[in-house]
């Protein structure tokens, strides 16, 4: 493909579409308002990759080192503008906004040679177009990463393990419990065990809005296996709703101590314990 | 030969498991461990299985049958120790150990079986 028509016009007009590009992404960036300096700044260092890579040549790979250096700045800039939150069009524009002043650029070169015209119009389209498809997936590829790191956030966050006294543990279950999440309230529960040196763990379910066979299957495999450890557990915070579904679907819970919410199971865990609660006698109020 | 070393403390048999359990030698320690359970009539038998890393359905099967042998010979058990990464693995595995005393060392492991041995009537559970 000639890319000499190109190579002349991003080396000699480079400011002045460079002007153009940053206004119209100005302009057509919507509702973010984009820090100039900043979109001066990338544009400007885009271009001069962007020409360089030009002035070696391209095919319709767009393959070679000055490609690749394109795509990764390219990348990255959509990569960070996913994690800022722009939306996929906001960081498309990016570059489908350089189409404008390119082609401008080049029509006024060509403007006695139509043929010429079309067909460097074409190239330029055609590499515009792969360029905007490296920064979509970039920018897909950066949203994924967000999205990953929320999941393991929540993650991480909805499963507590929480000292309630010496030798009991509790593990307030919030939202629906899957395979990987049971895992991991398992893991921390056995790992809460060990480190508390619990007697007994209390699982609280108030949070977990439908119990179904394999959720109850979940429940019955921690209690298993923190059995094997050398502890007790109690399942507390069973709703009304919850024993209906539970018995309905046949669900056995065998021995596993059930309670209707966490201040009884406290008081067996504190009885399995040996302790009790009791209350003092205040002598002021007696006499008043 | 390899051997685990049983030992004896008061009316119990205290097993620590410091080596990686082969089937071979968890053979060798039920064979072992009857023996000793009819020579010296202990009455509890103590399994520390702290060091214990890796286990399979066989080991975890051996080890619900040392229990089982056991209770037959009128002896509690007690496995004390185990990691969480192992329980896990056994309750993957189906293998629930039901029947089998559980403690989180070896000091609570004795305190169970003092326990077991002040409550002599205590009928063992029909599984």
């Amino acid at each position: 493909m000639n890319t000499q028509g190109l190579t002349a016009i991003l080396k000699n007009q480079e400011s002045s579409i460079l002007g153009s590009w940053v206004d119209s992404q100005l302009t057509l960036s919507g509702r973010r308002t984009l820090d100039a300096n900043e979109v001066q700044e990338q544009s400007r260092s885009f271009l001069s990759g962007l020409s360089m890579a030009v002035k070696h040549g391209y095919d319709d790979a767009l393959s070679g080192p000055h490609w690749d250096d394109v795509r990764a700045l390219l990348s990255n800039l959509s990569k960070n503008r996913a994690i800022a939150g722009f939306s996929s069009s906001e960081t498309a524009t990016f570059v489908f906004s350089l189409k404008q002043p390119l082609f401008a650029a080049l029509r006024k070169a060509y403007e006695e040679d139509p043929k010429a015209l079309t067909e460097s119009m074409w190239g330029v389209s055609t590499m515009l177009d792969k360029l905007g498809l490296v920064t979509i997936e970039a920018y897909q590829l950066g949203r994924e990463q967000v999205i990953d790191r929320q999941q393991q956030e929540l993650l991480d966050l909805s499963t507590p393990v929480i000292k309630l006294w010496e030798g009991i543990v509790a593990v307030p279950l919030i939202g629906t419990l899957d395979s990987e999440r049971t895992q991991v309230v398992m893991e921390s529960l056995l790992e809460a065990i060990v480190e508390h040196e619990a007697v007994v763990a209390i699982i609280d379910i108030t949070g977990v809005p439908t119990v179904d066979t394999l959720v109850a299957q979940h429940l019955l495999k921690t209690v298993a296996a923190a059995r094997l450890m050398g502890a007790e557990c109690i399942i507390s915070g069973i709703r009304p709703q919850i024993a209906q579904t539970i018995v309905h679907l046949g669900v056995e819970l065998g021995d596993v101590t059930t309670k209707s919410n966490l201040a009884d199971a406290l008081r067996v865990a504190l009885k399995k314990s040996n302790l009790a609660i009791v209350k003092l006698r205040v002598a002021t109020a007696e006499s008043a | 030969m390899e051997q685990i070393p049983i030992l004896q403390l008061g009316p119990f048999l205290l097993v620590t498991i410091q080596v990686e359990l082969h089937d071979e030698l968890a053979m060798t320690l039920q064979d072992d461990l009857t023996t000793r359970l009819a020579k010296t009539g202990a009455r509890g038998v103590l399994i520390d299985i702290s060091a214990l890393e890796i286990v399979d359905s066989f080991i975890g099967r051996a080890l619900a049958q040392i229990a089982g042998i056991s209770r037959v010979m009128d002896a509690t058990t007690v496995l004390t120790g185990m990691r969480p990464a192992v329980a896990i693995t056994l309750v993957e595995l189906g293998v629930t150990l039901a029947g089998i005393k559980t403690a989180l060392n070896v000091d609570k492991g004795m305190q169970l079986l003092r326990e077991s041995l002040d409550e002599p009537g205590e009928a063992p559970s029909p599984a």
